[in-house]
């Protein structure tokens, strides 16, 4: 483990209205990457639903949140990790999820993908690289 | 006696829906809610459960299925998508509602 900076690692694995995990865990990933520590966020199981791109909000009267997701790529979170495997159980593809973008100052801030498809096996060892594990 | 069924978990979590499958009637309707909506989504594993349950009616909220962005052909064959009044029509439609949580 390096002095200072450590890895943070989100696991989403709630569907984003039926609780408030979804919500909750944005709040805190927003003021983690305030403090500039290396975050990664992964979405497996019902995670997976939060991205499914096209929420309409209204007739429930509650919160759309989708737009915060969008706005990960300004706080510099970069990196989200969903899982293969779980999109494919529930029938969705990676075409079904939002767009999420961030600009990459190191490659004169040409926009770039943020969500990563990756499979069971590569969660695992991303994971397990991680130093700290907050989990939703 | 007809029966309304109500799920309001999603089937990938919890064993609600699975469950109330299990226990249906010839001649019921199953409505999916809230997190119970998630089923209908074409090629999913719970909507291959689903069109393996015969003389069942299936429905689902149609509020719930617009926040979670679910909707046209992102919904399985067979289901049909109703509104509150909707809701309210299959309540009065069925001798009992059962919730499964």
């Amino acid at each position: 483990m390096s002095e200072g900076v450590k890895k943070f690692l989100y696991v989403n694995r709630k569907a984003p209205h039926g609780t408030i995990y979804a919500l909750e865990a944005l709040e805190v990933v927003l003021i983690g990457a305030a403090f500039e520590q290396d975050v990664e966020l992964a979405f497996l199981d019902d995670g997976v639903f939060q991205l499914v791109k096209g929420w309409d909000t209204k007739d429930l009267g509650s919160k759309n949140f989708a737009p915060t997701y969008m706005a990960l790529g300004d706080f510099e979170v970069t990196k989200v990790f969903v899982e293969k495997e779980s999109l494919d159980e529930r029938g969705l593809t990676a075409d079904d999820l939002m767009e999420l973008m961030y600009e990459d100052e190191d490659d004169d801030w040409a926009e770039k993908p943020s969500i990563r498809i990756v499979s069971r096996e590569e969660m695992a060892r991303i994971m397990a690289a991680n130093d700290v594990i907050l989990s939703f | 006696m007809a029966m309304l069924h109500t799920v309001n978990k999603s089937p990938y979590e919890k064993s609600a829906l699975e469950s109330c499958l299990n226990h249906v009637s010839e001649g019921d309707t199953v409505l999916l809610i809230e997190d119970g909506v998630y089923a209908v989504v074409k090629g999913g594993r719970a909507a291959n459960a689903l069109a393996s349950v015969k003389g069942v009616k299936i429905a689902a909220l149609e509020a719930d299925l617009k926040a979670r962005g679910i909707g046209g052909d992102k919904i399985t064959e067979g289901v049909e998508v109703v509104d509150y009044g909707g809701f309210v029509d299959l309540v009065e439609a069925n001798d009992k509602t059962e919730a499964w949580l």
